[in-house]
């Protein structure tokens, strides 16, 4: 789940604040954005593009690969779902408070069409030098920079400092792939993995993860195959039990999702699990040593 | 948002499972009063928990006197972090077997996940540990839904008498998950009674907190979250805040930067007083957050760190600088601040309170444990 320069971005929402905002900034930084959906105000033109009725009609109009939606939780269903059938691959999801049950009908429909999700709940994805598909700092070059470090993080905000202490260590990222806080997403931290490890612009990889659910131990058993270095910092040790820190997917549920077991199982697999953010950039510079 | 067994039942009965009459009492003789009514009773305490029995928490009356002493014995107990207040009092059936029946959100298959077990009134876990031959579980296209069909599949071989009839409730049971955006509804134990009837003896529902909007008149039989005086205010407020017992308090940005923050205090040998985020749409609410920070009495530093992704630092730094002046806290403060517009945010800081943020997010916290005065470790 790499986003790629060439590729054309729709963005849905693209008249609301953030989706205004965000889209300039994408079109600044590069990423080819040549469209946008709100079927309220089709037939506009806003911040320099197209809008549509819908994604479809965005479809027929010219085509894109991309889709970053900016809609409210209980659009979200409705409009994953246009984009689907509209025959759009890669979907990038950044609202947070989506039912559940809306996010495994829309995962559910794109299965079947062989699209892919990134999301709920992600700020995006980077591709420095490139482009990005989302809300992330891309444009702040002391944070993504042009490099071969591979990024999965759970959260916006923490990704965004790990990031900068790669940076600040004489690393670049080849992609940030964020994959979101909510407890069911379309791209696990182990699909992430995958891709990264696959991609040849990729020498190392750092997981950002957090407490819940069963991601990372997942992705662990992919991490042992792996012959590119991969490190992890884990958020959420010091969290109580029984307790939603923030994001809907960061609860420890009696025994299950906590960071012990977590940091074992990453641990058995070889992968490097720091005790604080700025241990990143020193691990990475010492794996690839 | 969990459900009390009471609130969870109506439910299940409104999609048409079959459970025993009931009424709820808040007094030993209002359970008294029931049980005349009801014959033998059970009388369960009603906590938004499991667990219930093993804390002594139900208990069996063959009559009003004795369901008043059992009222009497379990209003007013402790169990885990609830006080019981009320009790259901439930008509007792005379069981012949025992099942568990449920559909959970599945973060694995990304489905709703059926599950059957014909080992009821166990903890589903431990079945799926000890007897996993006793144990039926279905990922269902949510899209699809669950037919009688796929029911009566699932359940092959188990050796029921009278699939048919457990196919149907498995049926009804997806229907009260799918129409009130449930993360969980559990049936244990589902008793087969005497005529050969189906009877949810119990039942667990939990509402997806992001479903809320969408069920008003549901979400209104949920219990409330047990919350510090504290949190109930951050609630109200729209922050995400969490109390804890330690002394530094925590003011970030974004669920995993503010975890980590707790962490790294941690991992310095200092102790956090508290979960508190204000990214996103929240950065407008510096001032009351930091009331809130203020209003706990253990407090003894703060760390306030900021990495801007989605929100921009100078914002949010502006926000905090704003309630820092109108409220003058004499607390040692110490920031971290990087990340979309941290350039701003240092030269506004440096201007407005004369600091300058430290490079990074230890030597802020490092600063704050030993102002806090109780470092116990070297990093």
């Amino acid at each position: 789940m790499i986003v790629r320069g060439e590729e054309r971005i729709i963005v849905q929402g693209i008249t609301g604040k953030q989706g205004t905002f965000w889209s300039g900034r994408m079109r600044e930084y590069g990423s080819r954005v040549v469209g946008g959906v709100n079927p309220k105000k089709a037939g506009t033109t806003h911040c320099g593009v197209p809008v549509f009725a819908s994604a479809k009609e965005a479809m027929s109009a010219g085509g894109f690969e991309v889709s970053v939606l900016f809609i409210p939780p209980l659009g979200v269903r409705a409009a994953a779902l246009d984009a689907i059938e509209a025959g759009c691959k890669k979907l990038v999801i950044l609202t947070e408070h989506i039912p559940v049950q809306d996010v495994m009908y829309f995962l559910s429909a794109a299965r079947a069409n062989g699209a892919r999700v990134v999301g709920p709940n992600t700020a995006g994805l980077v591709t420095p030098g490139e482009c990005f598909a989302g809300f992330m700092p891309a444009f702040e070059s002391d944070i993504f920079t042009p490099g071969s470090i591979g990024v999965i993080s759970r959260s916006g905000s923490l990704g965004t400092l790990i990031c900068l202490n790669l940076v600040q260590q004489g690393f670049g990222e080849s992609a940030f792939i964020g994959i979101g806080g909510d407890p069911i997403i379309g791209t696990t931290i182990r699909d992430a993995l995958i891709t990264l490890d696959e991609d040849a612009k990729t020498d190392a990889v750092v997981i950002v993860g957090e407490i819940g659910g069963a991601m990372e131990e997942e992705a662990a058993e992919y991490a042992a195959s792996m012959k590119k270095p991969v490190a992890a910092f884990i958020a959420g040790s010091s969290s109580p039990a029984g307790k939603k820190m923030g994001h809907a997917g960061a609860i420890v549920m009696g025994n299950k999702g906590t960071h012990d077991c977590k940091r074992k199982a990453l641990e058995k697999a070889g992968v490097q699990v720091l005790a604080t953010p700025s241990d990143v950039g020193r691990a990475i510079a010492q794996a690839l040593a | 948002m969990n459900f009390e067994e009471h609130a969870a039942k109506p439910l299940l009965v409104a999609a048409g499972v079959k459970v025993p009459r009931s009424l709820l009492a808040t007094t030993p003789e209002a359970a008294a009063q029931a049980a005349t009514e009801l014959g033998p009773v059970v009388v369960k305490a009603q906590v938004p928990t499991g667990k219930r029995g093993k804390a002594g928490g139900i208990k069996t009356a063959d009559d009003a006197d004795c369901a008043r002493t059992a009222a009497s014995e379990i209003l007013g107990m402790r169990i885990g972090e609830h006080t019981v207040e009320r009790v259901l009092v439930e008509q007792r059936a005379t069981i012949v077997r025992e099942y568990y029946a449920a559909v959970v959100n599945d973060p694995a298959s990304k489905n709703p996940l059926v599950m059957f077990s014909i080992e009821g009134g166990m903890d589903i876990e431990e079945v799926a540990a000890t007897k996993p031959d006793r144990l039926r579980q279905l990922p269902v296209d949510i899209r699809q839904g669950l037919d009688h069909a796929n029911a009566l599949q699932m359940l092959a071989g188990l050796g029921l008498d009278g699939t048919d009839a457990v196919a149907d409730l498995l049926v009804k049971l997806y229907q009260a998950y799918s129409t009130n955006d449930a993360e969980l509804v559990e049936i244990n134990p589902l008793a087969v009674i005497e005529d050969g009837k189906l009877v949810a003896l119990d039942c667990k529902f939990v509402l997806d907190d992001s479903g809320i909007k969408r069920q008003p008149d549901i979400s209104l039989s949920g219990a409330p979250e047990k919350l510090t005086g504290l949190e109930a205010r951050g609630q109200a407020l729209g922050l995400k805040y969490v109390e804890l017992d330690g002394d530094i308090g925590v003011l970030a940005n974004g669920a995993g930067l503010t975890m980590t923050t707790m962490d790294v205090i941690s991992h310095h040998g200092g102790a956090p007083a508290n979960f508190l985020e204000i990214g996103g749409e929240a950065y407008t609410k510096a001032k009351p957050a930091l009331e809130l920070l203020l209003d706990n009495p253990r407090i003894k530093s703060l760390v306030v760190n900021f990495c801007g992704a989605f929100a921009r630092t100078d914002v949010m730094t502006e926000g905090v600088i704003n309630a820092w002046q109108e409220l003058e806290p004499t607390l040692p403060v110490f920031f971290s601040v990087h990340g979309t517009g941290a350039k701003e945010a240092r030269a506004l800081l440096k201007e407005r309170m004369d600091i300058v943020p430290y490079a990074t997010m230890d030597e802020a916290i490092i600063a704050a444990i030993d102002a806090a005065g109780r470092r116990r470790s070297a990093p």
